[in-house]
């Protein structure tokens, strides 16, 4: 039985309006949720006590799918319906799949013009974004069941490294799983989060982050509750999975098993080298015992020594971005405060040892590296959610990897360096090559490379409509604007005839919006709720989202930044939401949210300003007392 | 808010800046209007902290770094710098073909470091260059150094490109 609580006298003890917020770690190999409750953050276990979800979906025809343990089952009798690992595939094309350089056992359609990769299952050809938005789905569930309501908004971690196609295809995984995504959170950053306010640190950190496909280094300034990121590097293809396959690699080798033995088989090696691989974190030698369904049998062991032969490869490939951030940041390793280890794949003694060598120091392992990601998120979304509207924490991102476009001759003029604090916006101007030039193709990419051809194309354009001008007389301003989500939007204006174009970057590798509204009306059909009832109380919690933050902004500022004429206008306004989010209608609320959202503009301009005269001012005052 | 950059920050408008004070009221700024701070807002408010917030990160950004710093200051008295435009001092010319020969023939990394050590001296040099010429109000002289700042940024950064080759 739960126990009642019971706070301090004269604490409140249930917040006047407390969101339901959590922060979801959609993991390579396990994900993650977690949520803060009185002022604690924790994750959430199933209903068996499990707090990890293992990333796999099996599809079942005309059924709904199974989700972690239940579908881990099947990844040997049922491979090509079992979809593990399917992080690897986000926001990648067919293509960078293949040069990956990994056999995925799943059945790949193989469609001309199609960049998205789509698998073939018995539910039919399925995106890795509507199979993330199945394990999305299972956590929601999850949450919204042990916090008995609905979830307001949550925060999604990503790699660091992600780039802006991986980044959407995650963002649109949680719109098709029905979740408000109130940020894009990056890994080693929650991390930082997590050990940060729970050690109280201060000064510089590196949080290096291997997991299970994927690796990323952060180079933190932690002050004062400001989490400042100075540099981050990584790769979005390398992690834990990456081990298990060469040791199962060594395996086949030892056993004399074809390269192109059966997928079931395959991914049963997998498992024993993954087994092997655990067990050699704590002892020295692991016994390796294979029996396949064909009747192949093959004993043997694998020591540490070996192992790390076979792996050091792998951990060298992770020192070159270390360096890299260090320069990035410009930093020395002296500068360093401490190393903090995150990822299940840090728990490998081999891992830590290699990165003591490098920062010479030994690096913290003292933190749950599989829960800390997800813990950080929770907090960074109770804030989001306005639960702590006085919290002193802040976090201030980069973009990972430079953001440019190409020019003539297939060459990539950078607009965006990497490790840019955001949000961030850059424009550049471009000119006509020919006489009488009427369109421009931008095409925007991201890397660091010079070459177009060594970049990731994210998408291209055309602007229309420039007057004829002799060859280099138009002035074509490009502007790239990267929101806090790490998430671009570009636009193109010719300045002399102020022809105009914009673009929300849908990578070519992601979804367009009415695909997701297709998928959306697709699995609603198997979901209790129906559109309707389901619009209605989206538009209920954000009328309530936004008449609470209103009333608290009036509290603090109404008496002075607004005139008696324009409060008694935006009290009629808000008393008519009031009235209308009782009402059954969604667009009436949606309509009134509107309206509202009209009358008080200038108020939350002013808002704006008169904070940011207040910091100044308070920083005067702060540095006087200070001398 | 003002668009100019040193007022954002109530810093004097010079070359020479106290580091501290700039970053430590640039964290005090974001505090108060990053998008974080506005999650639960209207979409409008959002949209108006994001712009905000990215005037202050560009501003941070243009006076934390040296050669941003004097190329805006330039840019205050009306001196623009064309990214293309040509350095007409030969002598520079010379010695900044000769730096390009010298980093395409380093097969070791050792030799790189060594390189990179130089380069990095010459840019500590510049902008001690740049602090006399800006506190002797010598505009012309001092564009002329933003130049040569660019091409030694440049070659720095074409010589860490190669280190992660050599390794």
């Amino acid at each position: 039985m739960a126990l009642l609580q019971i706070t301090e006298p004269g604490k409140t003890a249930a917040p006047h309006y407390h969101n339901l917020a959590a922060g979801i770690d959609l993991g390579t190999t396990n994900s993650l949720v977690a949520t803060v409750r009185s002022g604690l953050a924790e994750t959430l276990p199933d209903i068996k006590g499990h707090h990890l979800l293992p990333s796999i979906v099996h599809y079942v025809k005309n059924e709904t799918p199974q989700i972690g343990t239940a579908a881990k089952q099947y990844a040997h009798t049922d491979p090509l319906n079992t979809i593990a690992s399917v992080k690897r595939l986000m926001g990648r094309g067919l293509k960078d799949i293949k040069t990956i350089g990994t056999r995925l056992p799943y059945d790949f359609v193989e469609k001309e013009g199609q960049g998205m990769p789509m698998i073939r299952t018995v539910a039919g050809e399925l995106s890795p974004v509507q199979i993330s938005a199945e394990i999305l789905k299972n956590l929601k569930q999850r949450a919204e069941d042990s916090l008995g309501g609905a979830l307001t908004g949550v925060v999604i971690t990503v790699p660091a490294y992600f780039d802006d196609a991986q980044r959407q295809a995650t963002k649109d995984a949680a719109i098709l799983a029905g979740l408000k995504v109130l940020r894009l959170l990056n890994e080693p950053t929650a991390a930082a989060v997590a050990y940060g306010l729970d050690q109280g640190a201060e000064g510089i950190h590196v949080i290096y982050d291997l997991g299970g496909g994927t690796f990323d280094i952060s180079i933190l300034r932690l002050q004062r509750g400001v989490f400042e990121v100075l540099a981050t590097a990584g790769n979005s293809a390398l992690g834990g999975d990456d081990f298990d396959r060469v040791i199962a690699q060594w395996m086949m080798q030892e056993a004399n098993i074809a390269n192109d033995a059966q997928q079931s088989h395959i991914r049963e090696l997998m498992d024993i080298a993954r087994t092997a691989k655990e067990t050699l974190s704590t002892q020295d030698t692991a016994s390796l015992n294979i029996q396949l369904a064909d009747g192949l049998q093959w004993h043997g062991t694998l020591n540490r020594e070996q192992l790390n032969t076979l792996i050091d490869p792998l951990i060298q490939k992770t020192m070159m971005p270390c360096r890299r951030t260090l320069r990035d940041a410009g930093l020395t390793l002296d500068d360093i405060n401490e190393v903090v280890m995150v990822g299940g794949s840090t728990r490998m003694p081999r891992v830590r040892e290699k990165v003591g060598d490098f920062f010479k120091r030994t690096p913290h392992v003292n933190i749950d590296p599989d829960k800390v990601v997800a813990i950080g998120a929770a907090i960074q979304a109770d804030i989001l959610a306005g639960n702590k509207p006085d919290g002193e924490m802040l976090l201030l991102d980069v973009i990972p990897l430079s953001l440019g476009i190409e020019t003539m001759g297939g060459l990539v003029e950078k607009i965006i360096p990497r490790n840019t604090t955001i949000p961030v916006a850059r424009a550049q101007d471009f000119t006509t090559f020919k006489d009488g030039q009427i369109a421009m193709t931008i095409h925007i990419m991201q890397g660091e490379r010079e070459l177009v051809l060594d970049c990731r194309s994210l998408t291209r354009f055309e602007l229309r409509g420039i007057p004829p001008m002799v060859a280099g007389a138009a002035r074509i301003r490009v502007t790239y604007q990267v929101d806090a989500d790490g998430l671009l939007s570009v636009s193109a204006k010719e300045e002399i005839s102020g022809i105009h174009s914009d673009i929300i970057v849908k990578p070519s590798y992601g979804l367009q919006d009415n695909d997701i509204e297709q998928m959306l009306k697709d699995s609603l059909k198997y979901a209790k709720e129906d559109v309707i009832t389901r619009n209605l109380r989206e538009q209920q919690v954000e009328a309530d989202r936004v008449i609470n933050a209103l009333r608290a902004a009036i509290t603090t500022d109404g008496h002075h930044l607004l005139k008696h004429q324009e409060f008694v206008t935006i009290n009629i306004k808000l008393d008519e939401l009031l009235r209308i989010k009782e009402s059954k209608d969604a667009k009436s609320i949606k309509k009134a949210i509107e309206q509202l959202d009209e009358v008080t503009q200038d108020f939350a301009a002013r808002r704006m300003d008169y904070s940011i005269r207040q910091a100044m001012q308070g920083r005067s005052v702060d540095e006087f007392s200070e001398n | 808010m003002s668009s100019h950059h040193f007022d954002l920050f109530g810093l004097d408008v010079s070359f020479d800046i106290d580091n501290k004070a700039l970053s430590d009221r640039y964290r005090e700024l974001q505090r108060t209007v990053h998008p974080d701070k506005y999650a639960n807002a209207s979409e409008k408010e959002r949209l108006l902290a994001m712009q905000k917030t990215t005037h202050i990160n560009e501003a941070y950004q243009t006076l934390k770094n040296p050669h941003d710093r004097a190329r805006y200051l330039l840019y205050l008295q009306g001196i623009e710098i064309n990214d293309k435009a040509m350095i007409m001092d030969s002598d520079f010319l010379m010695k900044q073909m000769a730096l390009h020969e010298e980093l395409a023939d380093i097969k070791h990394i050792d030799s790189l470091n060594a390189f990179l050590s130089r380069i990095e001296k010459q840019i500590t040099h510049l902008i001690d260059t740049l602090s006399q010429q800006f506190s002797q109000k010598n505009y012309q002289q001092a564009s002329e150094t933003v130049r040569q700042f660019q091409f030694f940024t440049r070659l720095h950064e074409t010589a860490l490109s190669l280190e992660e080759e050599l390794i």
